[in-house]
């Protein structure tokens, strides 16, 4: 029996887990368009590497990793690329950002793949995180950080290899649906992610309200004998954020700021396993993924949904109603996002749908409309699994007094929302919260911001003074070799400068000013700019522009 | 038809600030009814009174203020407020002391420093301490328990003497009257007599507190249990006020048990458990951190302990409560928990 | 007497060398305040305030001379931050120096440049690309929005455009503090009824 700890505070949490473990996972419909955004991961967004009107394959890569920190993307089925344009993304705002759409043909034709005859243990670590980053593989727990980087120990000894199948939020089941029916794959990809990183132990962690999920793990560890603990952890929400689930299984507390690979720790998602195995064994990249849909709809379930499929399709195929739609949450009750709309994609970390309809036919108990005043119940306190004072940062959020804030470390907050459930005030704490970090980073991006501006106009105070200083230098050197010639010899000097002046100034047509010391970036934009003149006015030299447009000069 | 973006969570408990100022109230019931079984209609009279005026002084302070009247009078603060006061009034004060003393709390204990939330002390206490220094005869004009084995007082007789200074049987509200064992403790010790010589010879006393009193400090105790037991209040200030009376009150019985009562005469004398369950542990007031809240409760053991046996009054709770609440803020600061991941001993 | 007087004087000459050394001791190299304030500053270089620049303002405020609403650009935070670090009230911008507007940046229509160089000779940080007849580009990443290069430019070819919102710069908005908590002076916007729930 492994021993287990506690973590402070926390909520127990109506589960309507059963909700969706009814009936078994399906393939969701194949809609007539997928919309996927080149950024579903944390990092830099990925590059296209198709045209609009390029037939592509199912599971053909159309976006290259923009950097190391990147993932790329796939094909997610066979069509043709009809757009590559800003559209509605998943994401709080309800803003766009660039997507690449594909018009699915309906027939899934995969691209070829090469069924994998090594066994994965003689590759290196090296060439098995090239797989799975070749693979688009980012962690399928929520935050979406690219798996290749996270299975990277980059010289730590890794001690811990956390297999989370927590899944601690209500309603959401696609992980445990992915443990019953596939506990063998998800226990491959593991020792797959443990042979990546190293890890001398492995543990893998459910909650003890998924006792099927449990068994099925149990049953092929036993099976296989692989040398991995089984560990059923208390349903306490947040049991499934990481850093608690680490404190629940050994005891240690990852470093403020810090990373669990600082304490030899690493923690990866089942589904990430689960992509892993299908990744190394089948070459198939990461194009799906389980979906929960419950909430208010007829027949909640676990869909096998395609990557760009729309929220609003998977809602109708469970019985949902589009028109009568209130809330769209994608992920779970307390950390999920509510959408603006139901057109959104589902992407890579896009575990859960939950719906609320006017209807109230499946009630989600939210907050009251207008909070009370905070009355210092401590009740927050109470429930803050990482032992802030969420009163105290409440006050000062309002406040705006983002240093005091940052005080009483704000940024230790996991957003977990067990403060602003418990809170009888009913204030939107979580809320406040994200409000105050979002206008830290803000603010700290204007101060850096304003440090270049500060810089680049102090170099410009220096090299205009050291011109100044230039030019009269050059005068004096001019006046004295001036009144050092006489009669012709100044003639000839005064034809000599003359000279030098249309040779400067000849050459100062030709050179552009400012460009030294150009970053990369720069030195692209003025690229662009000159091709754009060339294009623009190939015939007009410059000198015949200036002409022209000085005619309509303003007076 | 546009959806609704609020910030996560979406979920959330159902709790409200009423149903936790309801649980206390239903705490303090048992004791009321006990408190009436010793004492008679009066400290009833005087909530249903008090409740009336909290409600008024509540909504004309809301109209002032232009707030809304309806979630902030049905939250039920107002009602505790005036609940709590009148539990600490005599029953047979007269009817102006009550509503002076609800309306004082109300008004400017909590409105006058910005109402439900705002308020840096105990608005309850507040109208106390004003009642107490402005009114001192009325408000240590207790009834001695056992007297309603002597006379019948009805409730009609109980009106008629709140209400119309009207006395039953000829008597005056002096022959009625009494002191409360604190008081007639501290005024015999000042006559050089010793603990158990006085606990002898007043029937005031009784097994080891007030007779009647230790009965109503029970009821309350059960009470107070029952919010810790549903998590309305925290452990941390009952036990800290008691711990530290029983420790003090321990220490200097033993050191001279002639002179100092002993410690169970402090917790369950006067209106220990009263405070200690209900009083400071209202939240608004109160240190809100774990360890502050303990600190908290130790500064009110120890301001009770010094005033009863070396101060000016018998009983000091209100002082006690009104002086940390003043520390409150200070306290929270010093006392902020160790944050997950943050090294121990340096947060 | 004598000893009193001694025993003063001693003690005098003592703290005198205690607070000869304390000024030696913690002696402040050059003028924080001046790096304070402009640390404040929003560094536009607009010279909006009626000074060629920010520091120049900085130096005119710990002098005394200049006051600490003149900064458009900074707005609201900005004239909060410097009455926090000069101890004095804040008060409204000045109407004189120009009105707090969101973020722009200027954008050259290149079609139209005739590439003159005057805006790149007004950019106070360097942030036009061009060179003489040849069309000019901002580099938006360092475009203060100062717009002091839209003034010279001959053929007005300088718009300022307000930066878009994007993805990175999107922020949480503060949930909206229930009615009745709103005082009702500073929400003429919108004002509520009394009660109003």
């Amino acid at each position: 029996m492994h021993r287990l700890f506690q973590f402070k505070g926390g909520v127990v949490l109506k589960e309507h887990k059963k909700d969706s473990t009814a009936l078994p996972v399906q393939p969701a419909k194949l809609p007539p368009t997928l919309t996927l955004p080149l950024k579903q991961h944390i990092g830099v967004a990925a590059e296209p590497v198709v045209a609009v009107g390029d037939e592509v394959l199912k599971g053909q890569l159309i976006a290259r990793a923009g950097d190391t920190l990147s993932a790329p993307l796939h094909a997610p089925s066979s069509g043709a690329v009809i757009a590559i344009a800003d559209q509605p993304i998943p994401h709080p705002s309800g803003l766009s950002a660039p997507c690449i759409v594909i018009e699915t043909d309906g027939e899934e034709r995969w691209r070829p793949r090469q069924r994998s005859v090594f066994n994965f243990a003689e590759l290196s670590a090296q060439e098995l995180r090239e797989i799975i980053r070749d693979a688009g593989i980012v962690g399928l727990g929520g935050a979406g950080f690219p798996a290749a980087v996270k299975l990277d120990p980059r010289g730590h000894e890794v001690e811990l290899l956390i297999l989370n199948g927590a899944e601690c939020e209500p309603y959401i089941t696609c992980d445990e649906m992915l443990l019953r029916e596939h506990a063998l794959e998800v226990l491959a990809g593991l020792l797959m992610m443990r042979h990546a990183l190293n890890a001398q132990r492995c543990i893998i962690a459910v909650e003890n309200n998924k006792p099927k999920a449990f068994r099925a793990l149990h049953e092929e560890i036993q099976n296989t004998g692989a040398n991995v603990e089984l560990v059923e952890v208390p349903t306490i929400y947040p049991t499934g954020s990481e850093k608690q689930l680490i404190q629940v299984l050994t005891g240690k507390e990852v470093p403020t700021g810090g990373l669990p690979i600082d304490i030899g720790m690493v923690c990866h998602n089942v589904g990430t396993a689960y992509a892993v195995y299908r990744a190394v064994e089948f070459d198939e990249p990461l194009i799906s993924r389980y979906v929960t849909v419950a909430g208010s709809v007829a027949h909640a379930r676990n869909l096998k949904v395609l990557f760009g499929t729309p929220l609003g399709n998977l809602i109708e195929e469970c019985g949902g109603n589009r028109r009568t739609l209130r809330r769209v949450i994608v992920g779970g009750p307390m950390m999920g996002t509510a959408m603006h709309s139901d057109t959104v994609p589902v992407v890579k970390t896009t575990n859960c749908v939950l719906v609320e309809s006017v209807m109230h036919d499946v009630p989600l108990p939210s907050r009251d409309e207008y909070a009370m005043p905070c009355i210092r119940c401590g009740n927050c306190a109470h429930a803050c699994p990482v032992n802030l004072l969420p009163q105290q940062l409440y006050w000062y959020a309002r406040a705006r007094d983002f240093d005091k804030i940052q005080d009483y470390n704000l940024f230790d907050c996991i957003e977990c929302g067990c403060c602003d459930y418990v809170c009888p005030s009913q204030i939107p704490l979580v809320g406040y919260y994200r409000y105050a970090k979002s206008e830290i980073w803000n603010q700290d991006a204007e101060k850096r911001q304003a440090d270049l501006a500060r810089e680049r106009h102090q170099f410009r105070e220096f090299r205009l003074e050291r011109e100044k200083k230039e030019r009269a230098e050059r005068h004096k050197k001019k006046r004295s070799a001036v009144s050092k010639a006489g009669g012709d010899d100044k003639k000839a000097a005064i034809e000599a400068a003359m000279a030098r002046v249309r040779a400067k100034k000849a050459e100062q047509d030709s050179a552009p000013k400012n460009t030294d010391n150009l970053t990369p970036a720069q030195q692209r934009q003025v690229d662009e700019a000159d091709r754009r003149r060339r294009e623009e006015n190939p015939a007009t030299s410059p000198r015949d522009n200036k002409a022209e447009n000085t005619q309509d000069r303003p007076q | 038809m546009t959806l609704q973006t609020p910030p996560p969570p979406h979920i959330h408990s159902g709790l409200r600030i009423s149903h936790i100022m309801l649980q206390v109230i239903a705490a303090l019931i048992p004791a009321i009814i006990c408190y009436t079984w010793f004492f008679g209609w009066g400290l009833i009279i005087n909530t249903l009174l008090a409740v009336l005026v909290a409600l008024a002084s509540e909504a004309l302070m809301l109209k002032l203020r232009q707030r809304p009247l309806r979630p902030f009078l049905g939250d039920g603060s107002a009602v505790l407020t005036a609940m709590l006061l009148a539990f600490c009034i005599p029953p047979l004060a007269p009817w102006w002391i009550t509503v002076l003393g609800v309306a004082f709390a109300l008004i400017v204990g909590k409105h006058l420093y910005g109402g439900l939330g705002y308020n840096p002390f105990n608005p309850a206490m507040v109208g106390y301490v004003m009642l107490l220094i402005s009114f001192p005869l009325e408000m240590t004009s207790w009834m001695p328990p056992f007297i309603l084995e002597q006379l019948e007082i009805g409730f009609v007789d109980t009106l008629g003497m709140i209400f119309l200074n009207h006395f039953p049987y000829g008597l005056s509200i002096d022959a009625l009257s009494s002191a409360t064992p604190l008081d007639a403790m501290k005024t015999d010790l000042g006559l050089n007599k010793t603990v158990s010589e006085i606990m002898e010879s007043n029937a005031l006393f009784g097994d080891f507190a007030g007779t009647g009193w230790e009965w109503v400090g029970n009821w309350l105790l059960l009470g107070g249990v029952y919010l810790i037991y549903k998590r309305v209040i925290s452990w941390h200030i009952p036990l800290a006020i008691i711990g530290t009376l029983f420790v003090i009150g321990s220490f200097f019985f033993l050191m001279d048990p002639d002179t100092y009562p002993s410690p169970l005469f402090h917790i369950f004398g006067g209106a220990t458990i009263l405070a200690a369950f209900f009083i400071a542990t209202d939240p608004v007031s109160a240190s809100t951190t774990p360890r502050g809240r303990i600190v908290y409760g130790i500064g009110i053991g120890i301001i009770i302990y010094v005033i009863r046996a070396w101060g000016g009054y018998p009983d000091a709770v209100a002082f006690a409560v009104l002086l940390m609440n003043m520390a409150a803020p200070t306290i929270d600061y010093y006392t902020q928990p160790r944050v997950y991941g943050h090294a121990r001993g340096k947060d | 007497m004598l000893s009193a007087l001694l025993a003063l004087g001693a003690l005098g000459i003592l703290f005198g060398l205690l607070l000869g050394y304390a000024a030696i001791r913690y002696k402040v190299e050059g003028d924080p305040l001046v790096e304070e304030i402009d640390a404040v500053l929003p560094q536009t270089q607009c010279g909006q305030c009626g000074y060629p620049g920010c520091r120049p303002y900085a130096e005119a405020i710990a002098r005394g001379e200049a006051d600490i609403n003149r900064c458009p650009p900074g707005g609201e935070t900005v004239i909060i931050a410097l009455a926090d670090l000069l101890g004095r009230d804040p008060k409204p911008l000045d109407e004189e120096c120009g009105e707090e507007k969101p973020k722009m940046v200027a954008y050259i229509h290149e079609e139209q440049c005739i590439g003159c160089t005057l805006c790149i000779q007004a950019c106070p940080v360097d942030a036009i690309l061009g060179a003489p007849k040849q069309m000019h580009t901002i580099i938006e990443s360092e475009c203060t929005g100062c717009e002091l290069c839209v003034e010279p430019c001959p053929v007005d070819c300088i718009e300022m455009i307000p930066v878009k919102q994007g993805l990175d710069t999107w922020k949480w908005p503060a949930p909206p503090p229930p009615p009745y908590e709103r005082p009702a002076d500073d929400d003429d916007t919108a004002p509520q009824p009394a009660g109003a729930h």
